[in-house]
């Protein structure tokens, strides 16, 4: 993606081009012997996804640390394949509901709700149906995996790019149709560009809870039957099952250095190569720096491959035509587009209407009829619980520790990247250690399942409120010092009110992760033993594991109810209330 | 020969109560070889205009010819020079100009030769590989004009082209402009620019159209400039039409006196029919600190060279100190009243209780007090005054409407309004 520089035909006076370089450096040959080794690794690793396995073969994972490297190059495969299809379909999904009226009646609020139904739940399905569709063969599995990372990545990734499309500034759509862009160049050169620091930044927070899923999807038992893939988290496991504690120990590590590495090697160049789409016109005093960016700029081939590339845009660009041009005709037929309109709303709401009957049929043929809605509402209530103690301890314990980090530009320094990788790294891998301490201590996993809940969960709200507590401006705590207010009238007068807005992003974000964790969290197994937490989590988890299909429907609808209820009733009020009242 | 012919064009935005017009009766043509300058204030519809010669809006009604082809879609003969320049910040200048020839699917060498060729005759040398964000406004503005030239459009619209730049800068670009146009080697036919400034209209024009706001958008008078360029503008010639042009924009130009301070028929002022222009408390106060200082007294031009402030900016501050009656206009010349000359002395606390019953005479202003006066509890919410205005002004009109209403009402102490529950509440609350 991204718009390559055309060669001018004159050196360009802002940016010379070094030379001291000659047309081949050392660099050129680092760069693209990394790449080329990235090319292979990933050949090497995406023959054995079409590999054959046998069901009956649990788990034919080798807990040889040595085997770690290449279990961990499965993970990573899957996760930007995962990434590559979130990134597609954020594309489509935006670019249809931005440009058809009609569909954007349709995709929006159906974003909304995908986003409030817990990822996991999609896995069961993805894993039924993707294993019945390649049977015997690994790609089933895989795809499912992939399938379950994808749903974690591309809601946000979709409402990124849809909000940058229809903010599109007005000159700038003016200038597209006065000047009788084609609609590809429209997205290529106007739309794309504008949306790319917002994709960018979506898709590095959503990869890093990516992880989780990951994790979740590789060691997954569905109707009665363990479904293995080859990775770190399977590794894990199969660690755990075999009770060595040290080859765990390796495995964190490794799933540590995953997380660092592909931030460092990926996330940080790329956000620091998105500066260049921002759309202010001035220079921006502190922009994100990427070493290995820059290492990379300095070699001579990304040039020379925009040189080569040219006549492929131009070709691109010309195929692109057939798009159409980017215009809005004066003149609109509006009996057509009224019998249009009239027409899309009938059909959809034909087939929404056919696909109700048809599920409140088959729940209705089933022997709970539909009362089997009765037992997750309740224990929806045990869940919840679980999540507002989590959300109200997090706060206290972590928005005091957030704002003195984020007062001090010293430790934010220090704290803000290791806060990062906490969140990013998967809190499930930790949950089997969790469990091992339960067993010890005794703890019932009613309680402790807030605990591992909030392994993941927590870090969110540490991360906002360092975040608000940055953006209070210097002179007003200045000025409070001036003026002697310390002490809780300062909390009351300064600090809530200025950590607020950040700390409401950063809670919703956690209620909505404890809330997905919980159908991981409330149910854990160490060695042989399982326990099970009161909750709806554990019931979804019940139903995946024997495979019964409408108490797992019941479950996962009314937890996304749930979900959706608490953001529309409460988490969307504080957040008119922050931007209203308590914006900087 | 005629470009662009505009006949009985109107145009209007949706409101509760139907269509609520921003042009109406638009009969205007631009011929080859000519300059024109539409100028008016804000809300008078000239950038619309502006728009809709560029086939970028639809008209409601009228209709718009290019070279007697009637337009249907994107105006194939013209091309827009922007205020905020528009340049896509993720391409070099060369990338920028060629942006047009991009669409037209020229081929890359031809794309190069003829960004290079007017790169080269807006004085952008140099610039070519450049990244628009580390270039100056008027570099920038240098990009705006080569892309528009370089796709070498019949006429050249320009909407405000200057006003986002420096005095200095402005001018020279201005004048450059102009150099080029009277070289010969311009390669456009016609060029319509929108200002809000006479003195730019003036320099720059063959013809100045100029456009009354109220109740919306008409032309209300045209005139030829036949001054001789490069313009003096300290000539007898110059400045007197600018002065005529200055009384047409204020509408004082047919002769009626208005009627003096204090002498008013209620009745017939409405909110509808009485906006508030667009200025707050603290600005019309300091408009009248400064009349003060120069004798209560102060010619228009005397005004804006005191204040280095555009006519946009400055007349709604006028029309507010006339409105409250602290201020009347006689031909060029705004005099304090009584009144303002107390108002404008008055301590903080003095000045409020000038300003209330000033502002309570105010149609909107006396409308959401005596609502207030009348509710339950004294509170309303910000949705029933939207709902009644809506009759009358655009959503974007009566956020303004009700955005100075509420300074206003805020000053004087008539009544509060809470932005987080969207509530008038009268100030102080009965009981």
């Amino acid at each position: 993606m991204g718009v390559p520089r055309s060669p001018a035909n004159r050196v360009a006076p802002s940016r010379p081009l070094s030379p001291r370089l000659g047309w081949f450096s050392w660099v050129d040959a680092v760069v693209a012997a990394g790449l080329l080794v990235l090319l292979y690794v990933v050949i090497r690793l995406g023959k054995d996804v079409t590999l054959s396995f046998a069901p009956t073969q649990v788990s034919g994972i080798d807990t040889d640390p040595a085997r770690l490297p290449y279990y961990a190059g499965r993970s990573l495969l899957r996760m930007f394949a995962a990434l590559g299809v979130s990134l597609v379909f954020a594309l489509v999904w935006a670019y249809a509901a931005a440009h058809s009226r009609r569909l954007e009646r349709v995709l929006i609020p159906a974003l909304d709700i995908l986003q409030s139904v817990p990822v996991l739940a999609f896995l069961t399905v993805a894993v039924t149906g993707f294993v019945a569709l390649f049977p015997g063969s690994l790609l089933g599995l895989e795809l499912a995996s992939v399938f379950a990372i994808f749903t974690s990545q591309a809601w946000n990734m979709a409402f990124a790019f849809y909000h940058s499309l229809i903010t599109t500034p007005r000159e700038l759509d003016e200038l597209s149709r006065g000047m009788g862009f084609s609609r590809w160049m429209r997205f290529w050169k106007v739309e794309l560009p504008s949306g790319a620091i917002g994709l960018v930044w979506n898709a590095m927070m959503s990869f890093g809870g990516g992880w989780f899923f990951l994790v979740a999807s590789e060691l997954i038992s569905v109707s009665n039957r363990e479904y293995t893939l080859p990775g770190v988290g399977s590794y894990a496991g199969a660690a755990i099952v075999a009770g060595h504690l040290g080859h765990v120990g390796w495995a964190i590590l490794t799933m540590a250095i995953l997380v660092i590495g592909v931030n460092f090697l990926f996330w940080r160049p790329l956000t620091a190569w998105a500066e260049r789409f921002k759309v202010e016109q001035s220079e921006a005093a502190q922009v994100q720096r990427s070493l290995v960016l820059d290492f990379v700029r300095r070699a001579n081939w990304p040039r020379l491959l925009g040189r080569a590339l040219a006549p492929l845009r131009e070709t691109a660009g010309r195929a692109g035509r057939v798009f159409g041009v980017d215009d809005r005709p004066f003149l609109v037929d509006v009996r057509r587009r009224r019998a249009g309109d009239v027409l899309f709303t009938v059909v959809t709401l034909a087939l929404i209407g056919w696909g109700l009957v048809s599920l409140v049929g088959y729940l209705a043929g089933q022997p709970a009829g539909l009362s089997i809605f009765v037992e997750p509402l309740l224990l929806g209530l045990a869940t919840l619980a679980r999540v507002v103690v989590l959300v109200a301890v997090a706060t206290l314990i972590w928005v005091p520790i957030g704002v003195k980090i984020g007062f001090s530009p010293r430790l934010t320094r220090i704290a803000q990247p290791v806060v990062q990788i906490l969140a990013s790294f998967p809190a499930n891998f930790l949950f089997p250690l969790a469990t091992w301490l339960f067993l010890r201590t005794g703890l019932s996993l009613n309680i402790g399942g807030i605990l591992l809940m909030a392994l993941g969960a927590q870090w969110y709200i540490l991360f906002n409120a360092i975040a608000g507590a940055m953006a209070i401006p210097t002179d007003l705590r200045e000025a409070m010092d001036d003026l002697g207010v310390h002490g809780r009238r300062r909390w009351k007068r300064l600090i809530i009110p200025g950590v607020f807005p950040s700390y409401v992003t950063g809670a919703i974000t956690a209620s909505g992760g404890a809330w997905n964790a919980s159908i991981v969290a409330e149910v854990v197994t160490f060695g042989g033993t399982t326990l099970t937490a009161t909750g709806l989590g554990a019931y979804i988890a019940h139903a995946t594991a024997a495979g019964d299909h409408p108490r797992l429907l019941a479950g996962v609808a009314v937890m996304s109810m749930y979900v959706v209820l608490i953001n529309r009733l409460f988490w969307r009020r504080l957040y008119r209330l922050a931007e209203h009242r308590y914006s900087l | 020969m005629t470009l662009l012919t505009v006949t009985g064009l109107t145009k209007s935005y949706a409101g509760a109560d139907g269509d609520l017009p921003v042009l109406a009766g638009i009969d205007l043509d631009i011929n080859e070889g000519e300059i024109v300058a539409l100028l008016g204030k804000s809300g008078s519809g000239k950038s619309t205009l502006l728009r809709c010669l560029a086939g970028l809006i639809p008209p409601n009604s009228g209709t718009i010819t290019y070279r007697g082809r009637p337009l249907t879609g994107a105006n194939p003969g013209t091309a827009m020079v922007f205020q905020t320049f528009a340049l896509l910040p993720w391409l070099t200048v060369q990338q920028n100009v060629e942006i047009g020839l991009e669409a037209r699917g020229l081929p890359a060498r031809e794309r190069r030769e003829a960004a290079l060729k007017a790169i080269d005759l807006i004085g952008l040398d140099g610039f070519e590989s450049a990244y628009p964000k580390e270039l100056s406004g008027g570099m920038r503005q240098r990009v705006g004009f080569a892309r528009a030239l370089v796709v070498e459009p019949d006429v050249l619209l320009m909407d405000e082209p200057f006003s986002a730049l420096d005095v200095l800068t402005a001018e020279n670009l201005r004048g450059e402009l102009l150099e080029l146009w009277e070289s010969g080697e311009f390669p456009t036919k016609a060029i319509v620019v929108v200002t809000h400034n006479i003195e730019e209209a003036v320099l720059l024009a063959d013809r100045v159209v100029v456009l009354a706001a109220r109740p919306y958008g008409t032309i209300r008078a045209t005139y030829d400039i036949p001054l001789p360029r490069p313009r003096d503008r300290d000539s007898t010639d110059f400045t007197k039409l600018i002065d005529v042009i200055y009384q047409t924009m204020t509408g004082r130009d047919h002769g009626t006196p208005l009627p003096p301070p204090g002498v008013r028929a209620p009745a017939k002022r409405t909110p509808a029919n009485t906006p508030l222009p667009a200025a707050g408390v603290d600005g019309l106060s300091g408009l009248a600190e400064i009349l003060q200082r120069h004798g209560g007294r102060l010619d228009f031009a005397e005004l804006t060279d005191e204040l280095s402030l555009e006519v946009d900016d400055l007349l709604p501050l006028i029309d507010a100190l006339e409105l409250l009656g602290f201020a009347a206009v006689e031909g060029t010349e705004v005099r304090l009243t009584s009144q303002g000359c107390a108002f404008s002395e008055a301590d903080v606390q003095t000045s409020k209780e000038i300003f209330a019953p000033a502002a309570i005479e105010i149609p909107l202003v006396r409308f959401i007090a005596t609502s207030l006066a009348n509710s339950v509890g004294g509170r309303l919410r910000a949705g029933f005054f939207r709902d009644v205005l809506a009759h009358h002004y655009t959503s974007e009109q009566v956020a303004e409407q009700l955005n100075v209403a509420t300074d206003w009402g805020r000053y004087a102490e008539l009544y509060s309004y809470d932005t987080l529950h969207e509530e008038y509440r009268l100030d102080p609350p009965p009981g």
